[in-house]
């Protein structure tokens, strides 16, 4: 037993171990205190970031529609895997690792996919897409795993569907997701990372119509992930259908009748602007587009030498050839340099500015008018009318007319083609026009370049007396009636009298129906006009030989002869004489036009609607 | 000198404010422990944990029933026993979280680590008191003292269940301390403990090192080891002042707390009751410690003065030990929170340590 004189240090080591608590319990709770009131705020968003998740609802695009709202393109559904970094229980390495086999993918491929996002400093609460348009058997392993695996889960995402693959693919276009440097641009000022948006065609041109406005939900998730309740829903807002003028069955007819040729076709209403079919070839199946396309098939499309992305029916620009000559005789008779009794003799050849020049009729026309001029397509008449008129008036009536600019079509990307005149070669050749060059000029060749749109809108401003209507794939009555942003069709009137349009026309109307270059375009019972092209892709004196040299055959037809309807341009590049292979093209086109017009037209052979 | 229990003296003498603290704390365990355990109701841990407090209440009231001097005189064969049951705990024990540390009692399974804690704290106490008097403890008599809590540590640390073989600590130091040792010796045996660390960092298991190096830098494994510890101190960060209400924890209820209704029942607490709650609850059981203090102080004789002070000394450790851990100022260790978490070893334990501070409390006036 202690003795009693030790009580006093034994209080005293009592009070210190009382003390010593009193101090641990205040350190413990200023450490609450700190946690719970000082921090209050920065834990009480630590939990609602545990506990609420943002689900996001994709939007699905509009449908676009063809004029009789027959649906080209629509959604599909489809689903994607992806990674959630927040809580994640596990490294990136090791869900990559755990992740990667079940939907057979290699660590690397998954690895790189979450690598981009950490390069690009996306939030860490955006999810990180790891594989897009996955199999049944790739949910299955998800959802299969998640427990194992609660950062990985699967994302609705409805996906572009083209119902006819590569039918319409340049007016199309396609989707893809909306890169870093087009976020900078202000026309996706409201998209994000990860957005599908319109790549090219009138899915570019129309994005903000098409687009719908992404919703999402704020889910509650447990510790796994797995939602428990709905906390708020801002549904999507879908985005708006797109009825566009195209006429399927006047694009189905192009599409097939051009076979395999590169080339383009348009077909247009010249009274509204309305475009109602229009064709590029090589073309590409915009459904790769619309999941992440494979480097293989980018490679293909990329590296093909026939360029199958661009589109030629306005992005590429050719020679005329003899096309050319309608505007010059146009230009002609205004000028009065041209009248329709005048004759010039063709025998087969014509020296200007001490060069000859060749007609394509070695033997020559003989005497010939300008009726029979533009029937039989004589250079010879028309070398006397370019150079009459000289390039200055040459340049100034082909722009007049539509040539050498752009059209104004509701698609981007379009070249405005080149209508050469001194100024022109002086500032950008640095060069002095050359009187014969304009001898070239006349028939279409040489400089003068023109792409496949201006061509129809020219032909139509023409022959509907002057009137140029803007090109256009969408009604903008249409979307003015939807409330949507709109645009007006602007209107050019050039001054040429009915006379003089009525003379090109007739002798238009004669190149098909007068057993001229244009014969097989011949409609029975529709009044069809046009003229052929051939023009040269090499000169003729070089002797080359080979399918790449072959001429590039040009129809540019219309219908009916007297007030006409329709306007169909057809170009195939190395197709030869155009009265030979682009006449039978504009021919299955206004055929079917003027089928549907009488009621004769099949539906049922040729139609989607019956899907 | 028992009293018998129905004696109006026994009642007079009982700590009733003890019991009422003890029993307080008991039903905000389980109304925390119902709340953390909603998503399971077929594993019963709140009619459970209900159960054991009842049995541990009784027990409460049959050991401080008994004379203290009476459990000291039967220690000798008690600690024999215990020793006894460790051994067959280590040969045939479960396997429960890698530690060899649990019995089968007929339809119950038993941590014997836990109730033994209060053999060792009588033995010691008893070993204390009956020193010659001397002013300082002889090497000797320190080493035998050590002897008398190193048998059953090195026995559970052999589990291995070193977190528990560390609560038994304090009961030796404590007794220590109180009875005297040199000054010099002091600081040798508090040096030596610093020495001893570097070499037990060798025997470590490698999730007990990745445990301390986790606590020295939480984010170093944010998503491991140190996923526990920063939801718990998110759960109580966003309890704020008044809590969330019971049942309407969010770090709770969805199930980011680990292990909430026993190790980190406290986060629970602070998450659903706040600020308020906490302080509240660490009032109960700071009441608890400074009034069995009191009652040591107060006591009869120096073999009670040792018995409450061992039991106040581990009981401490543990809620030092725990509540650091659930705030983030200690590692993750496997040590329950008294009273509060789940576990009916524990739990009995808890009450029956509180019977060996009744006893003696009871006997004080006896003279």
């Amino acid at each position: 037993m202690l003795q009693r004189e030790e009580l006093e240090l034994l209080r005293w080591r009592i009070s210190f171990i009382g003390y010593v608590i009193v101090a641990a319990l205040l350190v413990l709770a200023f450490g609450f205190w700190n946690t719970q009131i000082v921090q209050v705020g920065y834990y009480q968003e630590r939990a609602e970031d545990n506990r609420v998740r943002e689900v996001p609802l994709v939007a699905p695009r509009g449908r676009i529609y063809d004029r009789e709202h027959r649906i080209i393109a629509d959604n599909r559904p489809s689903y994607n895997i992806i990674l959630l970094r927040e809580n994640s229980p596990h490294t990136l390495e090791q869900t990559a690792a755990m992740l990667s086999s079940g939907i057979s993918m290699t660590k690397e491929e998954v690895m790189e996919r979450i690598s981009r996002a950490v390069k690009r400093r996306e939030p860490k609460f955006r999810p990180v897409i790891l594989k897009e348009d996955v199999s049944v058997a790739d949910i299955a392993y998800v959802k299969a795993h998640k427990y194992e695996l609660p950062e990985i889960s699967v994302e609705f995402q409805p996906r572009r569907r083209y119902l006819e693959g590569s039918l319409a693919a340049h007016a199309l276009g396609y989707v893809g997701e909306v890169t870093e440097s087009e976020l900078m641009t202000p026309e996706f000022v409201n998209f994000k990372s990860g957005d599908q948006v319109g790549k090219t065609g009138l899915e570019r041109e129309y994005n903000t119509i098409l687009a719908g406005k992404d919703g999402f939900k704020r889910v509650i998730v447990n510790s796994f992930g797995r939602e428990m309740g709905q906390l708020e829903e801002e549904p999507y807002v879908a985005g708006n259908d797109l009825v566009t003028t195209i006429d399927l069955d006047l694009q189905r007819a192009a599409e097939e009748t051009i076979g395999e040729y590169s080339g383009a076709v348009i077909a247009l209403d010249p009274r509204t602007g309305e475009v109602l079919a229009m064709v590029s070839r090589p073309d590409f199946d915009p459904n790769l587009f619309a999941t992440r396309i494979s480097v293989t098939d980018w490679n293909n499309l990329i590296n093909d030498p026939r360029k199958p992305m661009q589109n030629r029916a306005i992005q590429s620009r050719f020679p005329p050839g003899s096309v050319f000559k309608i505007f010059m005789a146009a230009a002609g008779l205004e000028e009065g340099t041209l009248n329709p009794l005048k004759t010039v003799y063709c025998p087969g050849h014509a020296t200007f500015y001490g060069h000859t020049f060749g007609c394509h009729k070695k033997g020559g026309h003989g005497t010939v008018n300008l009726h029979d001029a533009i029937v039989n397509s004589c250079n010879v008449f028309f070398y006397n009318v370019g150079n009459d008129l000289q390039i200055g008036r040459i340049a100034q009536y082909a722009n007049m007319m539509g040539l050498g600019r752009k059209t104004g079509i509701d698609l981007p990307n379009e070249d405005s083609g080149l209508i050469p005149s001194e100024a022109w070669k002086q500032r950008v050749l640095k060069a002095k026009w050359y009187l014969g060059e304009t001898i070239s000029v006349a028939i279409g060749q040489g400089y003068v370049s023109v792409t496949l749109m201006q061509t129809a809108w020219a032909m139509g401003g023409l022959t509907t007396g002057g009137r140029l209507k803007q090109p256009h794939f969408v009604n903008p009555d249409h979307l003015k009636k939807l409330g949507l942003p709109s645009f007006e069709v602007l209107e050019e009137e050039y001054p040429i009298s009915q006379s003089n349009v009525d003379l090109i026309s007739t002798a238009m109307w004669g190149v098909v129906n007068e057993d001229g270059t244009g014969s097989r375009a011949k409609i029975e019972g529709f009044d069809v006009a046009g003229k052929t092209g051939t023009a040269q892709v090499v000169g003729k004196q070089s002797g080359l030989k080979g399918e790449q040299y072959e001429d590039n055959a040009w129809f540019v037809g219309y219908a009916p002869h007297r007030n006409p309807e329709i306007v169909v341009a057809a170009f195939l590049e190395n197709g030869g004489h155009g009265g030979v292979t682009a006449a039978p093209v504009a021919h299955a086109i206004m055929e079917t036009y003027y089928k549907k017009k009488i009621g004769r037209f099949d539906a049922k052979l040729n139609t989607i609607a019956a899907r | 000198m028992m009293e018998p229990i129905k004696s109006r003296r026994f009642w007079k003498d009982f700590d009733w404010l003890l019991l009422a603290a003890a029993v307080l704390l008991s039903v905000i365990s389980l109304v925390e422990i119902y709340s953390s355990t909603m998503a399971q109701p077929t594993e019963n841990f709140f009619i459970r944990q209900l159960a054991w407090v009842i049995v541990g209440i009784s027990a409460l009231f049959i050991v401080a029933a008994i004379d203290y001097h009476l459990i000291a005189e039967h220690i000798p064969w008690l600690y024999v026993l215990a020793i006894g049951v460790l051994l067959y705990t280590l040969a045939l024990g479960h396997t429960v979280a890698g530690s060899k540390s649990w019995i089968g009692l007929g339809p119950v399974a038993f941590q014997p680590s836990e109730l033994i804690k209060m053999v060792v704290v009588v033995a010691l106490a008893r070993y204390f008191s009956e020193l010659r008097s001397r002013r300082y403890m002889t090497f000797m008599q320190i080493a035998k003292g050590c002897m008398i809590a190193g048998v059953p540590i090195g026995l559970i640390a052999l589990q291995p269940d070193l977190g528990t073989a560390l609560t038994y600590l304090p009961a030796i130091a404590v007794g220590l301390f109180v009875r005297g040792v040199r000054p010099r010796v002091l600081a040798s045996l508090v040096l030596g403990f610093v020495l001893v660390l570097p070499v037990s960092w060798l025997v470590l298991k490698p999730y007990q090192k990745e445990r301390i190096l986790t606590f020295l830098d939480p984010e170093r494994d944010p998503l491991g080891k140190g996923y526990q510890v920063t939801q718990s101190k998110i759960a109580i960060g966003s309890g704020g002042l008044l809590g969330k209400g019971v049942f309407n924890g969010s770090q709770n209820q969805l199930g980011f707390l680990p292990t909430r209704h026993t190790d980190f029942i406290f986060s629970v607490v602070g998450e659903e009751l706040g600020f308020a709650g906490v302080i509240g609850t660490l009032g109960l059981l700071a009441f608890i410690i400074f009034r069995s203090i009191y009652n040591a102080v107060t006591a009869r004789d120096n073999l009670g003065l040792f018995i409450v002070m061992g039991v106040v000394g581990i009981y401490f450790f543990h809620l030092v030990v725990n509540v650091g851990m659930v705030i983030g100022f200690m590692p993750t260790t496997g040590i329950p929170l008294p009273f509060l978490s789940y576990g009916g070893s524990s739990v009995l334990t808890a009450f029956i340590a509180l019977g060996l501070i009744e006893s003696v409390r009871r006997c004080r006036y006896v003279n």
